[in-house]
């Protein structure tokens, strides 16, 4: 591995012991992936603030206790819990506060507590080109395939090590070779699959995901007016089923004018596959094993976090409607979205329907839902895919509109 | 049955029952921490312990957490003892790395190629160990 003099300034404590321990542990991770170089990076997305234990405090404890410092601006995903409203947590009080200081740990590093999911809708929207290291496996396809950045998939310790470090070994989807796509898939019409929109965004991700393992997919046949946060909910399905972090999609996505760019010239080599409307509709029932007219106990929504333009829609669908009082509705976002949609009129539908908003976290690990029993419905693929094992629920995707039909009733709605 | 010289990730020696997976699975939101045993109900293998067996599966899939889940695992004496894939995984990676920066616990990651997969035995033991000098992986069918 060749070093830059800026490396080996960082290795010798050049910028504080804090940096130099990451990058020693950087260099140990370029090693395993037979890195050549380091490259620098214009931003970091920490993934690593989520509690799951005292390790995640060991770990960032330690550059905190050095005197650290991140060297780019560095943004927050969520949380395990809503710390601002403390109230609705329904899982132990001590998560609370051991949550609040790993927040508070990373922000003497630095890192600007955004605390989301989706830095790219309003906080730090990377370009064409641009290195980056990000975490989270939503943010990550999003910032590579509709952004065009470029991120390898981050964990968790890395993205804390890159913003310590500013660098990160030139390896994965940072090299313009690896972002080729080397897998065709042809996708089906949406017409042709019966499924509405916002389930064929879901269940195309999901497939995707599983059936192009190993690959940078180029999808063909989406359409042409696929909006981002489609591209959004397609990407976060996709990483959840699979380990996707770079799509092409042809002719809508930056790296994919046309089939050609997205395989650097070599479409002629790439395998193709076709997905059919009958996987897509299996991907659906897979993801949905409730009973029409089974009583549920939560709506969930936001995931990954709810963008503007989402409340704007949800708010046309749920005017004049509203949930019974024996369903929970929760729409995940980031403070500052939430904060716009608390002081817009022509978004007040989504609050007389019922909706609380949680900021900070998300449903599908927070422990929010108060009733233990009824099902919990959703219309994000990645929500229905994580829910049951981290809740231990009975969960179903649907459409918005049946979800908000559900919610009225308190019953599955059929479809 | 040995095989030698697979490509060595990450650094350790472990021994233990295989847990040889039929499908990929993120440690995060597949991994029950408090006692080891897959807890994603879409996972075809759906409450099998993994903790202290030796962990193959051809890739892992899913959230960047799986780093911190297999570290915190580590940390309660929960996680697997090794980890075969045949497609290197970097979010796995740093997670082996950071549990013996931390705490000293090595947990080995190594890369078998996909045609001698199917030498890995579905019910035995393996001993792996992982060394910059090498690799050296026995089985043993029970």
């Amino acid at each position: 591995m060749q070093l830059e003099s800026i490396d080996q300034a960082l290795l010798d404590g050049a910028f504080g012991a804090a940096s130099a321990h990451a990058m020693r542990l950087l260099v140990r991770y370029g090693e395993v992936f037979e890195a050549d170089r380091f490259i620098s990076i214009e931003s970091a997305h920490i993934d690593g603030c989520l509690y799951h234990g005292p390790s995640s405090i060991n770990f960032v404890r330690r550059f905190v206790d050095l005197g650290g410092r991140v060297r780019v601006p560095t943004t927050l995903n969520v949380a395990a819990v809503d710390v601002v409203h403390p109230g609705w947590h329904q899982g132990p009080p001590d998560l609370l506060s051991e949550q609040a200081l790993l927040t508070a740990l990373h922000e003497e590093l630095g890192c600007v507590a955004t605390l989301t999911c989706a830095p790219y809708q309003r906080m730090l929207r990377p370009g064409l080109g641009d290195h980056i290291a990000w975490a989270e496996s939503n943010a990550i396809a999003f910032a590579n395939s509709v952004l065009g950045a470029r991120t390898d998939r981050y964990g968790d310790f890395t993205d804390l090590c890159a913003a310590l470090t500013g660098r990160v070994p030139y390896v994965g989807l940072h090299r313009p070779e690896n972002r080729r796509a080397t897998l065709v898939v042809q996708a089906p019409a949406i017409d042709a699959t019966g499924l509405a929109r916002d389930l064929y965004f879901a269940a195309m991700g999901y497939v995707l995901g599983a059936r192009s393992a190993g690959h940078v997919p180029a999808i063909v046949g989406l359409p042409p007016d696929a909006s981002e946060d489609e591209l959004k909910a397609l990407g976060a399905s996709a990483a959840s089923a699979g380990a996707i972090a770079l799509f092409h999609a042809v002719g809508i996505t930056p790296e994919a004018a046309t089939l050609s760019q997205a395989t650097g010239g070599a479409d002629a080599e790439a395998a193709t596959i076709a997905i059919s409307g009958e996987e897509l509709r299996a991907a659906v029932r897979s993801l949905c094993p409730l009973l029409a007219g089974e009583r549920i106990a939560a709506v969930c929504l936001g995931t990954p976090h709810f963008s503007i333009a989402e409340f704007e829609h949800l708010a046309r669908i749920v005017d004049g409607r509203r949930a019974s009082v024996d369903v929970e509705v929760y729409v995940s976002t980031s403070r500052e979205i939430a904060a716009h949609v608390e002081r817009t009129p022509e978004l007040g539908p989504v609050l007389s329907f019922g909706a609380k908003l949680v900021v900070d976290t998300c449903t599908y690990l927070a422990p929010v839902v108060r009733e233990t029993t009824g099902a919990i419905v959703t219309n994000s693929g990645k929500w229905a895919h994580y829910g049951p094992g981290n809740l231990g629920r009975r969960v179903g995707l649907m459409t918005l509109e049946q979800c908000v039909r559900s919610a009225e009733t308190g019953r599955v709605a059929a479809s | 049955m040995t095989i030698a010289s697979p490509r060595v990730l990450t650094h350790g020696v472990a021994r233990g029952t295989i847990a040889l997976l039929l499908q990929p699975l993120s440690l995060w939101g597949g991994l029950h921490l408090d006692d080891g045993t897959i807890c994603d109900v879409n996972h075809p293998q759906h409450g099998l312990s993994l903790a202290g067996k030796v962990l193959a599966m051809r890739a892992a899939r899913g959230s960047s957490s799986s780093s911190s889940a297999l570290v915190e695992a580590a940390r309660r004496g929960v996680a697997p003892a090794a980890i075969i894939l045949a497609r290197p995984d970097p979010i796995l990676a740093i997670g082996s790395l950071v549990a013996a920066d931390l705490y000293g616990l090595q947990i080995p990651v190594i890369l078998f190629p996909e045609d001698a997969w199917h030498r890995i035995p579905a019910d035995g033991e393996a001993l792996v160990d992982a060394s910059a000098s090498g690799c050296r992986v026995d089985f043993a069918v029970l």
